[in-house]
């Protein structure tokens, strides 16, 4: 065929450079280099399973050495492991109440927040409150803990009355919580809001709809998934906190409903039982890690739950 | 529903009744209405969150600085000399003083300390001050009751503090930095808490931040989009969410049990066989490390993924290896996102105080720490420790803590600030 | 077969031979040539069946309408592509009688030898001097620097413009200035091929007219491949053009490949009319 013909005179033209060697070099630094890497994109994954292995572990231990059943775990209402009694809820309950208390807060003070610097506010009210709201999100949780117990409380107990009112008691962390979370959700939501196109917004003005309308029937539905998954995280960053309730919620398991009154969470427990003289075989320490583990599998959960909703829902606006 | 009604204006509709206008107008008054008072009800919101943060830093100011009330075990009066007050005393003057009221063994002690001989004038007269005239605060006020009630707190002064002396106190002042940790509120600092973060904070730096470029780096340019590396950056994602406390469990359980020999510094022969064990600022610092790793990650790669495309494709052309042209250029233009992002991750592992309680502060330490074996506590640690005392005057202590880990806080996100504009403005 | 083959054979025969730049390269001497060449990203082929011989130390253009695969083509010679996820490639780039695309070959060899000038002037945020230096700093240049920056600004016409700022920031250069940077980089590190992918097309007609000079200066010593949708310029600069299509599969196939007089005036494919005529494009 002509063509091969061709192909081998011009190989003969273009020669067999022998000074010219493609092959490839060795570069053992590139190998290096790229496995070093490598390894440092693998810590985290060693994080995580250092993690769920840590924490398996002890909690393993904690059922089977302490003869613990699962029942007893999460049946059980009385947490006070001097005499035995393992029920979990006290702990679960407290850790409940005082998140809720904190959404009740965060929740509508950070969606207002975020639909008014969204839709309504100007430029230089915006570059006012944005930064106002980077220094409350970057205030340490133990500073916002001392808030709750030196001004929350007494507030509390001046409003409602001092035997009403607990010094410790998980309404004033709950609150404080909210404070802290709001920035949180604000600003999430707030890029969920502003995600959403001007021509939607237009479409709604150009039907003679209030700005009012616009933003809550328009803007923030189509903002939905962004809006949920800001809450999800809220709800679960909530659920780990731990600064606030154990300087201000209680010092001890206490299985009650009512906000006024003093209760640990689970977190608040972990922190005071480490604190002390802890002995690595004790039971103290195997039932830490068996609340650990309890508090790790719900704020997993949640934060796999809320990446799934911005997944699944995320909506596609063109 | 509004049934205001709208004068007709005698225009006939396209099916011969009265005009749609007419039902369109009626409620528009109603939904202007509503639409106000919800704008009120979202700036409402704003306003709660400023009060709050408001509320928040007049409470700290408010405690750290105030009236109290101080009353001496021995009247500094009675300590004169001939006439001479104590503050003028010579030194061997006030050495006799020391001699007269504090027991030998204290003496001895102090001895062993820092001998007297070498201790100058001030020292000595610093130890009398607090040793034999021993200041103790009996009660204190806060700043706004300080400068409004001052008639009210002198009578009650008067009455229930009849050995006590009013002065006007700033919790926070140059003793406080640089004094260690003390049972007594009066002679409390924060040194060892600051020395204690700092040391904390460097571990964690030394560690968290070529590990987290490393990471980005290798998620931005290395990766092929197979599932391990899609698997790496969920994890990293997910990472971010764990709450901190069990960063701590997991700094407990790993690095002061496990690695004890690691951490405690026995392994390297640079321990105290007796008092040794893994709750050491290193296990601190390689806690806060990977707690804040997920953090620094994901900041390093939004930096790295800004670098323009162009870039890469010049260095490529000219026959630069992979590592050649992220070293030359991808790393050096993503330096100011990924410092700024450093910086972050710092003030928040600067402020973070579960995780650290739970591998292990001390309580109790006055010894500043010497290296990253020492035990050790921080700043916020501290902040914690005297907020959970009954005593009124510790959280005057805390609240001047808190001013310190504020200043500290913001002077980092200023820097992160500058050096954000300063780079962005170059290019 | 396509009638692309067969006209590659028919230009090979001597008395087509054109313009007189081309006399040193007379005796049918290849820089480079690809062999059925198709590339693939991911499941779509991109550029189907490609033979294409280029000559040495000739100008030879790659024309066609947008979307005809022709920067996926000169993209393929210096394997560029291989940067972009899921690309692959099947067929042969032969150059000194080696395959390109043979998986004992470094790519990062093939670079340094087969330049690149881009679209948009890329320089490095760095001095005048660097960006031409650096290319040759990691390739382990040992002789004198400056002599060789001063070469290569020289030869890219560029020399006398910039020679007492060397030390100013390159990104401070117009964009013409840049991209004669960026050619000044590359001919810094001794390619024997030089590629440019519509070096023109951000720049105004006068830088454009420098460039084409200096095009044609390079001519001399280095083999150049331009990728241009300027058919003007194409007609001006090249002593060889290629003209590309996309088939019914949407992948890109060579039409017309001949000396550029040829091509313009008498071309034997209908497609190459009515592109060249502007029927269509």
């Amino acid at each position: 065929m002509a063509v091969a013909t061709r192909a081998i005179e011009a190989t003969a033209e273009t020669a067999n450079d022998p000074a010219v060697d493609l092959r490839r070099r060795r570069r053992p630094g590139e190998s290096l280099i790229q496995a070093f890497l490598f390894f440092c994109g693998a810590v985290s994954i060693l994080t995580t399973i250092g993690i769920v292995y840590v924490l398996a572990k002890e909690s393993l231990r904690f059922f089977t050495t302490q003869g613990v059943s699962l029942a007893q775990f999460f049946g059980g209402t009385r947490w006070q492991p001097a005499i035995g009694e393992f029920g979990i809820w006290p702990l679960v309950i407290a850790t409940l109440m005082t998140t809720a208390l904190a959404m009740l807060v965060a929740i509508p003070l950070g969606l207002s927040v975020a639909i008014y610097l969204s839709e309504y506010a100007s430029q230089r009210v915006r570059s006012i409150l944005k930064p106002i709201l980077e220094v409350l999100a970057g205030i340490p949780t133990v500073v916002y803990g001392y808030f709750a117990l030196t001004f929350m409380t007494p507030l509390l107990r001046s409003i409602l009355g001092r035997d009403v009112v607990q010094i410790y008691n998980t309404a004033s962390a709950g609150l404080v919580m909210g404070i802290l979370i709001l920035p949180l959700v604000s600003s999430m939501s707030e890029d969920a809001l502003s995600a959403v196109p001007r021509s939607l917004r237009e479409a709604a003005y150009g039907l003679g709809a209030t700005k009012l309308e616009t933003a809550v029937k328009i803007v923030v539905p189509a903002a939905l998934s962004g809006i949920a998954a800001a809450i999800i995280i809220a709800i679960s960053r909530g659920i780990g906190e731990t600064m606030i309730v154990a300087i201000a919620a209680g010092n001890g398991p206490a299985f009650t409903l009512n906000p006024l009154k003093g209760a640990e969470t689970m977190t608040g427990h972990i922190m005071r039982i480490s604190g002390g003289d802890l002995s690595f075989e004790s039971v103290d320490y195997n039932s830490l890690f068996a609340i650990g583990m309890l508090l790790f599998l719900i704020t997993f959960t949640l934060n796999i739950v809320s990446q799934r909703i911005v997944r699944r829902f995320r909506e596609v606006y063109e | 529903m509004n049934n205001r009604q709208v004068r007709s204006r005698g225009r006939q509709g396209p099916t011969g009744g009265p005009a749609d206008e007419e039902r369109f107008e009626s409620n528009l008054g109603q939904r202007h209405r509503t639409g106000r008072a919800w704008r009120i009800a979202f700036q409402a919101s704003t306003v709660i969150g400023i009060i709050a943060l408001m509320a928040l830093l007049y409470t700290i100011v408010v405690k750290s600085a105030g009236l109290v009330a101080v009353e001496n075990q021995v009247d500094p009066a009675s300590l004169a000399v001939d006439g001479v007050p104590v503050q003028d005393q010579t030194k061997e003057q006030l050495l006799t003083i020391l001699e007269e009221h504090l027991s030998s063994g204290t003496m001895r002690r102090l001895e062993s300390e820092k001998p007297f001989a070498e201790r100058s004038r001030e020292e000595v007269y610093q130890l009398v001050l607090d040793r034999v005239v021993e200041p103790k605060i009996v009660a204190s006020w806060p700043l706004t009751e300080s400068l409004l009630n001052r008639q009210a707190i002198e009578a009650e002064v008067a009455s229930e503090y009849p050995n006590a002396s009013l002065q006007f106190r700033s919790w926070l002042n140059a003793d406080f930095i640089q004094s260690p940790q003390s049972s007594q509120p009066e002679l409390a600092g924060v040194r060892t808490a600051i020395l204690g973060s700092l040391w904390t904070i460097a571990i964690t730096i030394l560690i968290a931040f070529p590990v987290g470029v490393g990471a980005a780096v290798y998620l931005e340019e290395y990766t092929r989009n197979n599932w391990i590396n899609r698997l790496i950056q969920t994890n990293i994602n997910n990472l971010a969410g764990v709450p901190s406390i069990i960063y701590g469990m997991l700094g407990l359980a790993v690095f002061v049990r496990m690695l004890e020999p690691l951490t405690s510094g026995t392994l390297f022969g640079l321990a105290d066989p007796t008092t040794a064990n893994g709750r050491t600022i290193l296990s601190a610092g390689l806690t806060l490390a990977l707690l804040i790793l997920p953090l620094l990650i994901i900041n390093a790669q939004e930096a790295i993924r800004a670098v323009p495309n162009s870039l890469r494709q010049a260095s490529y052309g000219l026959g630069a290896t992979k590592w050649q042209t992220i070293w030359h250029h991808v790393l050096p233009n993503a330096l100011p996102g990924i410092l700024t992002g450093t910086i972050l991750a710092i003030s928040r592992a600067v402020g973070e105080t579960a995780p650290l309680v739970v591998v292990g502060v001390s309580t109790y330490i006055v010894a500043d720490p010497s290296g990253p074996f020492s035990k050790f506590t921080t700043l916020p640690a501290q902040i914690y420790q005297w907020t959970s005392r009954p005593q009124d005057e510790f959280r005057n202590l805390a609240a001047a803590a808190i001013i310190v880990l504020l200043v500290m806080l913001l002077s980092l996100n200023a820097a992160a600030i500058l050096l954000r504009n300063r780079y962005s403005r170059r290019w | 077969m396509s009638t692309g083959t067969q006209l590659v054979r028919v230009t090979a025969q001597p008395h087509l031979a054109g313009t007189p730049t081309s006399e040193m390269g007379h005796n049918g001497d290849y820089a480079i040539e690809t062999h059925d060449l198709s590339v693939y990203y991911g499941d779509f082929r991109a550029i189907k069946g490609i033979d294409l011989p280029v000559r040495r130390r000739q100008i030879t253009a790659l024309i066609g309408p947008s979307g005809c695969g022709k920067s996926t083509v000169l993209r393929a010679f210096n394997r560029m592509n291989d940067l972009i996820p899921g690309a692959r490639a099947e067929g042969q780039v032969l150059f000194h009688g080696q395959n390109v695309y043979a998986p004992e070959v470094d790519p990062v060899e093939v670079r340094r030898r087969i330049g690149m000038v881009f679209q948009k002037p890329n320089p490095f945020p760095k001095t005048i001097y660097e960006n031409v230096a650096w290319g040759a700093r990691i390739n382990g240049y040992r002789g004198d620097m400056d002599d060789l920056v001063e070469r290569s600004l020289r030869q890219a016409a560029l020399w006398d413009e910039v020679h007492d700022k060397l030390q100013e920031s390159a990104l401070a250069l117009s964009g013409g200035q840049q991209q004669r940077l960026c050619i000044a980089r590359v001919i810094a590190v001794k390619p024997e091929i030089i590629l440019m992918d519509e070096p023109c097309s951000a720049l105004d007609p006068i830088a454009t007219l420098k460039i084409e000079d200096l095009m044609r200066e390079l001519a001399r010593d280095y083999t150049i491949i331009i990728v241009t949708h300027n058919m003007q310029q194409a007609a001006r600069v090249s002593d060889h053009t290629a003209f590309f299509m996309i088939d019914q599969e949407r992948a890109g196939t060579l039409i017309e490949y001949g000396p550029t007089t040829q091509l313009f005036t008498t071309p034997y494919d209908k497609r190459t009319e009515d592109y060249i005529t502007g029927r269509f494009g």
